[in-house]
């Protein structure tokens, strides 16, 4: 054992040594690469002159597409981040009785791994995607609330950035991306790397929030004419249900994190076991929550999915209202199956088998949607694009979660199954086909619409080939690992226990995955660099609204707001040849939110205030939250009525797309 | 796709590999055999379900993808069949209700002594765990182990199970499934082993840094030998005091123990009014440390000579871990 040395470095009564995590080479290399890589960016913006561009342009923006940009470069971020971690798993269990990581790494490395995918990654990609789609889905020239979006972006970026310092600085949270009680309250674990995680994901949580609550909104109240509920893109139902859901679920949250908060911070009792509490209450309001999260992130990644394979079949999509009343019961049924989490808590066979029935259940509408796919396809003609490509790996890849999800289900079984390495398997075969696979099929479908040019088709066969291959590679083991009595969490294993093979397998298949992640950065540089910008509006011969307008998409999206019909209706439009012409005397002025400051303030003081949170340093953190309040007041006293754009100047904008309109380069043949 | 199909197909052979020796697939007592059952039931119909969707798939993607020939071919309009609707609804309710009956049979029969051992009389077992060990107390015996459990064959053993810590959950998996242990709550499980053996068992509910050693042995043995070791235990094992026992709460690995007493005669746990030796000096680790809360019955004002030693015996413990003592591989 290594002596200890006590060192207490106190200035200003802060424990400074304690403060900047040391003596990890791994983290100090970090933290040279974090403060190089600021240097970098600060130093790049002002030789540039960039500041003015980046603070008009960019962090004050309302811009529902923009804020989606940032959402999705955020989430490609905190992809790198996450994947980092499993790399770092992967790369610790490659071999038994490695020791690469000790185990309270491990620990801190496999919980910020699935909060930030799934809080950091999945959800902030998803919302970037509904952002740029959805008002142009439905022909609105923006969202309901502009300001409050951006507000949400800001709320978002600061939670995850404040948990993203943690490793850092003050120590990660260790307790698992669940943070189970009583291992998470301060009995078991003092440091205050759970302070993070209680504080970062509450920021982050009211945004989302709010984002379901403005998305509800946007959808019901700014569709434009003739578009009926039973008319609108799958995408914008996934989107609003989803939305319903956030509104339904995230609530538990807050509340489960504001009691979590109150017992590590103040020493109440709600879940603390030794004064009294139930820690499995945690466990309860945490999956209440949890559920439908997994829904809240599925659903609109179905509607990307049932968006592209009815373009790339050429086809409406099978079964529009079966597909409609499925997503409704997929998310009815998501709020009444979260005890399936823990069956082995020992609640009894009542409770455990109405959980069981209710769980399968949910295979049923699954399944719907699943056939209606399949069958929107048979009959089309297929083309096997980048964007399609990754909706036609998500069927096989996608049933194979299903299948083990409905075995997870089935209470009894899941007395073997609970915790193990089979159950890790199982949510990564749903989540990354479910999701992970989505949002590349949604980037590749979008990005024309978002930046005017194309992502590269060979080179994002690579990225598809490689990603799919590694990630069977890499999650197929854990099914057999897991039956075989590996469980989840363990920094490491004996070599007796015979698991050695397959865990190297699952390791390599991890690097395989991580190439297909590098190809896909270096799409986005080469596409960035070379790809054509003269391409049309519609490069995929599409069916829905936000392709009637110019790629990227004016500030205002439409010139003249669309009058819809039926379903697909642009695809009719384009058939029938009527409305894709603008008369000069349909033009008139738009009326336009302003930018704003008070976002991204917002976004920086609730940062500060949690931080200061974080570290327990009340006085400090109830004065930042101040400013919070003055914000509040600030906004209340805005009486900014947003701009008018003048005729004159949409008519130039909209002469200057639809001339080259005609020049269509057909990228994917 | 075929190199989806390929990649799987390359998977098979390490399926059938690791097949032979599947824990899970290989139950070692009546308990686990029912889930066996269960889940070899559910296989059955999982693998019918994947064969359908995934000849549909490459039926369907195969046939129909875009190829020179068909440039012209213009699909058809088609908005949906209500007949296909129901055949696609109605056949997964019917898999559901065939997956449904036999988990809400095995549910129930679970909760009891397992079917043909209604008749033997069971023996109790508590099961105490702790950070990061497992305490066996054998109350009708009076005798207690640590890390290591000997049940006799083809007895039904009732597992009540507590936690002197944080949650964690008790796994057999040759003998049965899992159940958690908590602290101030009692849960029970019945276990059955068909032949003598040493069975692995484990926590899979993570507790934090010495989560992943923290297994036990389950010894199954003959009557006879079974009772000729309670004998030896009886005679030759030292006696649990409290003191000792406040310090094997402490969080640490240790090898195994044995007792001719129990802790059940001060402390049961599972009592929702039982004391509790939480004591978080002792999980400081790296990074800022937060101030921590004197609870009403936590560990300082259940010791009452804590005052005397609590400076310099907190200090030491608090030391110790910072090392990172409770490595011990």
């Amino acid at each position: 054992m290594k002596a200890k040395i006590t060192m207490e470095v106190t200035i200003m009564s802060i424990k400074w040594d304690e403060f900047f995590i040391t003596g990890d080479p791994l983290i100090l290399g970090s933290q040279i690469a974090i403060v190089l890589t600021m240097i970098g960016a600060v130093a790049g913006i002002t030789y540039l002159k960039k500041w003015k561009y980046l603070w008009t342009e960019w962090l004050t923006t309302v811009d529902h597409k923009k804020i989606g940009m940032m959402y999705i470069i955020s989430a490609v971020l905190m992809f790198f981040r996450g994947g980092m971690d499993g790399l770092l798993m992967k790369a610790q269990t490659a071999q038994p009785e490695m020791g690469f990581l000790d185990s309270q790494h491990y620990n801190e490395i496999f919980t910020t791994h699935g909060v930030i995918m799934i809080l950091f990654m999945a959800m902030p990609f998803l919302i970037g995607l509904m952002n740029v789609v959805i008002p142009l889905q439905i022909g609105a020239r923006d969202v309901a609330f502009p300001q409050l979006n951006a507000l949400s972006f800001w709320l978002f970026f600061s939670g995850a950035m404040l948990f993203n310092i943690s490793f850092v600085i003050g120590g990660s949270p260790d307790a698992g991306w669940t943070s189970y009680f009583p291992l998470a309250g301060k009995e078991f674990s003092p440091g205050i790397g759970n302070n993070f995680y209680a504080v970062a994901l509450q920021i982050a949580g009211i945004g989302t929030l709010m984002t379901g609550i403005n998305f509800i909104v946007t959808i019901l109240k700014m569709r434009t004419k003739g578009m009926t509920l039973m008319k609108m893109p799958m995408f914008t139902w996934t989107t609003f249900v989803t939305s319903i859901l956030i509104v339904a679920a995230f609530p538990i949250f807050t509340v489960a994190l504001a009691l979590m908060t109150f017992d590590r911070l103040y020493g109440t009792h709600f879940f603390t076991v030794s004064g009294g509490g139930m820690d499995m209450l945690w466990a309860n309001l945490f999956w209440l929550w949890g559920h439908p999260e997994v829904y809240i992130v599925a659903l609109p990644a179905f509607g990307i999915f049932s968006e592209v394979i009815s373009t790339f079949s050429r086809k409406s999509l099978f079964g529009y209202k079966s597909m409609v009343f499925s997503i409704l019961g997929i998310a009815l049924l998501s709020m009444v199956v979260w005890v399936h989490h823990f069956y082995t808590m020992g609640s009894g066979p009542a409770v455990n088998s109405f959980f069981s029935i209710t769980t399968m259940a949910i295979a049923i509408p699954t399944g719907v949607k699943m056939f209606n796919w399949l069958f929107t396809m048979r009959k089309g003609r297929i083309k096997i694009s980048s964007a399609m490509l990754w909706a036609l790996a998500f069927v096989p890849c996608f049933v194979i979660g299903g299948v083990t999800g409905v075995m997870l289900a089935m209470g009894a079984a899941d007395y073997q199954y609970h915790n193990t390495l089979f159950l890790v398997a199982h949510f990564h075969y749903v989540l990354i086909p479910g999701v992970v696979f989505a949002v590349f099929a949604g980037l590749y479908y979008w990005w024309p619409k978002m930046f005017g040019f194309m992502l590269n088709e060979k080179i994002g066969k690579w990225h598809f080939w490689l990603f799919v291959i590694g990630f069977n590679v890499t999650f197929m083991p854990m099914f057999f690992l897991g039956l075989n009595g590996a469980v989840r969490r363990a920094y490491t294993y004996s070599a007796e226990s015979g698991f050695a093979p397959l865990f190297m397998l699952s390791a390599i298949g991890s690097i395989i995955l991580a190439a297909g992640f590098a190809v896909f950065c270096y799409n986005i540089y080469w596409s960035i660099r070379y790809a054509d910008r003269n391409i049309s509006s519609d490069p995929w011969d599409a069916r829905t609204l936000e392709w009637s307008t110019a790629s990227p998409v004016q500030f205002y999206n439409f010139a003249k707001l669309q009058e819809v019909k039926s379903l697909d209706p642009f695809w009719h439009m384009k058939k029938k040849n009527e409305g894709l012409t603008l008369y000069d005397s349909e033009i008139e002025e738009i009326h336009m939110p302003s930018n704003s400051w008070l976002p991204i303030y917002m976004g920086v003081i609730f940062g500060i205030a949690g931080f200061l949170l974080v570290f327990e340093w009340h006085i400090a953190a109830a004065l930042a939250a101040i400013g919070i309040f003055a914000g509040l007041i600030i906004r209340s006293f805005d009486y900014n009525e947003g701009f008018h754009v003048k005729k004159d100047e949409i008519h130039r904008i909209e002469n200057a797309w639809r001339k080259t309109e005609g020049e269509v380069h057909d990228h994917v043949s | 796709m075929k190199k989806i199909l390929l990649s799987l197909t390359a998977l098979l052979p390490l399926l059938v590999l690791s097949g032979c020796n599947m824990v899970v697939f290989e139950p070692q007592g009546p308990v686990a055999r029912s889930i066996t059952d269960l889940i070899n039931w559910s296989l059955i119909w999982m693998l019918l379900v994947v064969v359908v969707v995934f000849g549909l798939f490459g039926y369907i993607v195969w046939k129909y993808r875009e190829r020179p020939e068909n440039k012209d071919y213009e699909p058809p309009e088609e908005h949906g069949s209500t007949l296909l609707e129901i055949i696609w609804t109605g056949i997964p309710i019917l898999i559901v209700i065939a997956l449904t009956i036999p988990t809400v049979k095995t549910l129930y029969a679970l909760e009891e002594a397992p079917k043909g051992y209604e008749e033997k009389e069971p023996i109790t077992i508590h099961v105490t765990s702790a950070d990061w060990k497992w305490i066996f107390s054998y109350p009708e015996q009076g005798i207690e182990t640590v890390n290591y459990v000997n049940i006799p064959e083809d007895t039904p053993v009732l597992f009540k199970m507590t936690s002197a810590s944080t949650m964690q959950s008790f796994w057999v998996p040759a003998l049965g499934g899992q159940k958690y242990t908590m602290p101030k709550m009692e849960t029970e499980m019945y276990l059955v082993a068909d032949n003598p053996g040493s069975y692995d068992g484990q926590n899979t509910n993570f507790n934090g840094r010495g989560y992943a050693d923290m297994k036990f042995e389950v010894l199954a043995q003959t009557d006879e030998k079974f009772n000729e070791w309670l004998a030896d235990v009886k005679e030759t094992a030292p006696k649990l005091t409290e003191s000792e026992y406040d310090d094997l709460l402490k969080p640490t690995h240790m090898g195994r123990l044995t007792f001719s007493n129990t802790h059940l005669e001060w402390v049961n746990h599972a009592d929702p009014h039982s004391k509790a030796y939480t004591n978080p000096e002792l999980y400081r680790g790296h990074g800022y440390q937060g101030k921590t809360f004197e609870e009403e019955d936590n560990y300082k004002s259940n010791q009452p000579n804590v005052m005397e030693n609590h400076g310099q015996g907190g200090h030491d413990e608090s030391e110790d871990n910072h090392g990172g003592d409770h490595n011990e591989h």
